[in-house]
């Protein structure tokens, strides 16, 4: 199996059904995406593929064959921010931080997509990542200042 | 010599100590209690006579022992420290240290004194320093939760910053002459006359050699540079670019992967297990027996997974009541004077009192923890020593089993806590630690990294306790005049003790928290009863233990009674306070909230109070009927911590707090069926989505004489405080946690 992440070509000898998830974590040493559930319903893993914010925990390997991955570390670094994590950082989001991988990329696939979203696009992007530290007020917060810097960007 | 000086001499004597220099300052060098667990280890030589601040040629090193599982105290310690030291923690290292009962918390203990928690006169303040002395003789634990990491910390990190500001400037003056009173200190340096800096790391080994001063003063706040302030926290920058490294992310060379299934039927036996098909499976080292099940070692974690659900064990009976309606109906059969745990509360006559009675019953379901991050654990044990990286509230205990089980000695047990995704209360247990032990026993030299499934983590949580209550109450002249509650539940305390093998003697305080200890003291008669239920399933504290069903009940009930009274549930509240702290408080949600402001047909508005871990806090929430169910549109909380440390953690942990309060009473509860858990994931026990928020107001008030956690008090008002919403926006009154077992929620 042959793809890219973060930009860099990976290939890995696993079983079909092995989720990108644990490709990642184990196999690949890139923690930043996290496992929360396994089954699609607290978003904690989420990644991009192919510029779409998808469910690492829900690709298997057979899907990747020439998949484009972006993980959390992959949009930016302490050193480089993503507009989208110098907003976070801004409005100082989290908490016990295990979501905000997640939450981040769903945040920054939203955005690509739709520079300036709607409340109800926000609430309707971001419900699929669970916070259950509570941060979801600052979640809207920091969507709405990072909206404004790409926009001025 | 006094046992500082003969330390400092000691320090001075140990090799190059000296010349490489380093020292550590704490506390109370007089009087400490405990020895200064940074003697041993230390490395590059750098010395340590004390506990929380260690300073070597290179860099000062700042101690956090409270644990951090997103409260974010991690850097409000350090901000402690610096204050006083003079010093930009975002420049110093900052480290969780090494479990050592020197960091035992002093006030973890004063929930179970029988005096309200908001009573601060002389005779309370004693009764808790003794009893916090007989804690710290008896069971002198390093743990992070009761809401205590701040109370515990405010003057004790402080002072150690103090003390260590003040040798440091000691051993300024002997090198340079300079008289101490003319020398100054500011961003981790000491500041001469003339405008000339000695940095603090330059000093270390000149301070080594002296005694420390322990003779400080501590600032006024009016002179407080950090605290009080905007902080902004030292883990931010990590934890929003995906490198901060939890429990789960920690890898070691040659690392196994481990996963475990126990009794899914919590404490039940593993009569038997057939792994034939496992051990084919790919990827898969070993399947070992522990305890109640099977562990599965592995060469990723995704393959211990699918091999442990291909083991076929045949699982025990539950020790407790298989089905759920015989857990309540135990509890209904616990209203017994036998099973009397205590009568806190008994103020007039609420037998004789006249007015139009009331009587109801309320009920709140056990719930999970479930933090995002689920429970692992990774350990490497060799035949001399045993390491183990996880997240820990108790972290000393942790180790101690570690060693009971590899029969490694505790000394030679290193415990590595970490960054913990969440705990609401998860990581007080020890199953996971006590499993990875039994692993690494076995795999002696392997590196392993035990993860559990989520469907695991949630079948194990040892949940929030369930709770019933019997609430009779009467009103006259549009006013309540007698409120009588009665509370039965489990001992969350006794059945948490338990597992760690001490008991606690007396009535659990727990099982009548947040409803005694009520400001109503115009409420002339008053009673409130708790009753002890033999343990069911075993449960643990759940964030606001007691406080979180209790304050349910009691506020509730409260304001059932009002609305029979005719009166207006905020003023009504106002008017049965004697405590200005707290009616300040409610007073100030009612403002924000512009409570009594009109609202369309459809909406309604509900308020609550409850006091929990001495902080009173008051919340209101505002809720619209739809077609497709109630919607949450405003809230608001005020509460009093009587000192704030850093304004904007403190909002995210009110309105954290409030969202866990709301959406676990929106729609959590784990019931029993054929002895297990039903909810196993998130798609069955989730709390609340974003979609759902509502905006969420918070001020912060100082008038309380004592400074406050506040981890865990915004969430027990936030269930009352719906379910009166949803009465004023409805005219149902929900009775019974879950809500959602009664109404939708948009
Ligand atoms: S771990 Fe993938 S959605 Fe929860
Ligand atoms: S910050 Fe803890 S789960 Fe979101």
């Amino acid at each position: 199996m042959k793809f890219t992440v973060n930009g860099t070509a990976r290939q890995v000898d696993v079983e079909d059904d092995m989720p990108l998830l644990w490709i990642l974590r184990d196999a690949l040493g890139i923690t930043g995406p996290k496992y929360g559930c396994g089954i699609a319903q607290c978003g904690a893993c989420t990644v991009l593929m192919d510029g779409d914010a998808v469910r690492s925990c829900q690709i298997t390997s057979d899907m990747l064959e020439g998949a484009d991955i972006t993980t959390i570390e992959g949009l930016g670094t302490p050193q480089a921010l993503h507009a989208v994590q110098a907003a976070w950082i801004e409005h100082q989001v989290a908490q016990c931080g295990y979501c905000q991988s997640g939450q981040i990329v769903q945040a920054a696939a939203l955005l690509a997509r739709d520079p300036a979203p709607s409340d109800a696009a926000i609430d309707d992007e971001m419900s699929g990542n669970l916070c259950r530290c509570g941060t979801y007020p600052r979640i809207r917060a920091a969507i709405r200042t990072a909206s404004r810097t790409l926009q001025e960007g | 010599m006094s046992r500082a000086g003969t330390i400092a001499r000691r320090s001075f004597l140990i090799g190059s100590a000296a010349l490489l220099g380093g020292v550590a300052f704490g506390v109370y060098a007089a009087k400490r209690p405990f020895a200064n667990p940074n003697l041993t280890g230390v490395s590059d030589g750098a010395v340590s006579f004390n506990p929380w601040v260690i300073v070597t040629p290179e860099k000062v090193v700042l101690i956090a022992p409270h644990g951090d599982k997103g409260q974010g105290i991690f850097s409000a310690q350090a901000a402690l420290i610096a204050e006083e030291l003079d010093i930009d923690p975002a420049r110093a290292e900052v480290s969780f240290g090494v479990p050592d009962r020197a960091y035992y918390n002093r006030v973890i203990a004063d929930a179970a004194v029988p005096i309200k928690s908001i009573d601060t006169g002389a005779t309370a303040e004693l009764l808790r320093d003794v009893m916090g002395g007989v804690a710290k003789l008896l069971l002198p634990m390093q743990i992070t939760g009761g809401s205590t990491a701040i109370p515990d910390s405010y003057d004790k990190l402080r002072r150690a910053g103090a003390v260590a500001r003040e040798t440091l400037k000691r051993a300024a003056a002997n090198r340079t002459g300079v008289a101490v009173g003319d020398l100054r200190s500011e961003n981790g340096a000491v500041i001469l006359p003339d405008g000339s800096t000695i940095p603090y790391t330059d000093l270390a080994s000149d301070a080594a050699r002296i005694e420390p001063v322990t003779d400080v003063t501590l600032r006024d706040p009016s002179e407080w540079r950090l605290l009080g302030k905007p902080m902004q926290r030292l883990d931010i920058v990590a934890k929003s670019t995906g490198t901060q490294a939890y429990g789960l992310d920690h890898a070691l060379d040659g690392m196994l992967h481990a996963t475990v299934r126990t009794n899914p039927r919590q404490g039940g036996e593993l009569l038997g297990f057939d792994a034939s098909a496992a051990k084919a499976m790919r990827g898969v080292h070993k399947v070992l027996e522990i305890p109640g099940g099977i562990a599965v070692v592995a060469d990723n974690t995704w393959r211990a997974f699918q091999a442990a659900e291909a083991v076929n064990c045949d699982w025990g009976l539950a020790p407790y009541p298989a089905e759920q309606v015989d857990h309540w109906a135990e509890i209904e059969q616990s209203f017994t004077d036998d099973r009397l745990n205590a009568k806190p509360r008994d103020d007039g006559d609420v037998d004789t009192a006249e007015g139009a009675e009331l009587r109801a019953e309320y009920r709140a379901p056990y719930v999970a923890h479930a933090p995002l991050e689920p429970l692992n654990a990774t350990i490497l044990v060799t035949d001399t020593r045993a390491d183990i990286w996880t997240g820990h509230q108790i972290p000393g205990f942790a180790a101690q089993f570690v060693a009971d089980i590899t029969g490694i000695d505790r000394e030679n047990v290193h415990l590595h806590n970490q960054f913990m995704g969440g705990s609401f209360g998860h990581r007080l247990e020890f199953d996971v630690i006590r499993q990875a032990a039994e692993i690494g026993r076995q795999m002696r030299g392997t590196p392993i990294k035990l993860t559990y499934r989520r469907e695991e983590d949630v079948a194990h949580d040892y949940p929030r306790h369930i709770t019933m209550g019997r609430g009779r109450g009467k009103t006259a002249n549009g006013r309540v005049v007698a409120l009588d509650l009665q509370l039965a539940a489990p001992s969350v305390i006794a059945s948490q003790m338990g597992r760690m093998g001490l008991s606690v003697p007396g009535p659990d305080a727990q099982l009548h928290e947040g409803a005694w200890d009520n400001p109503y003291g115009n409420l002339a008669h008053q009673r409130v009863r708790s009753y002890r239920v033999p343990e069911l399933a075993p449960v643990s504290s759940w964030r606001s233990v007691g406080a979180a069903p209790n304050g349910f009940i009691f506020d509730t009930l409260l304001d059932e009674l009002i609305h029979q009274a005719g009166a207006d549930p905020l003023e009504e509240r106002l008017r049965l306070m004697d405590h200005d702290v707290s009616r300040k408080v409610l007073e100030a949600v009612g403002e924000m909230s512009s409570w009594g402001s009109p609202l369309p047909a459809g909406s309604g508005r509900g308020v609550a109070f409850v006091i929990s871990f001495g902080v009173p806090v008051a919340e209101v929430v505002e809720v619209t009927q739809t077609e497709s169910g109630i919607r949450l549109d405003k809230a608001w909380i005020a509460a009093d911590v009587g000192r704030v440390i850093d304004p904007v953690n403190l909002q995210n942990l009110a309105q954290g707090g409030m969202i866990f309060g709301l959406g676990h009473a929106m729609n959590c509860e784990i019931t029993y069926a054929d002895g297990m858990a039903e909810q196993s994931n998130y798609d069955s026990h989730a709390g609340m989505r974003l979609y759902q928020c509502p905006t969420i107001e918070f001020r912060a008030l100082e008038n309380g004489p004592k400074i406050r956690g506040f981890g865990e008090p915004p969430v027990p008002p936030a269930a009352p405080a719906l379910g009166n919403a949803i009465f004023a926006a409805t005219g149902q009154r929900i009775r019974e946690l879950p809500f959602n077992r009664h109404i939708d929620f948009v």
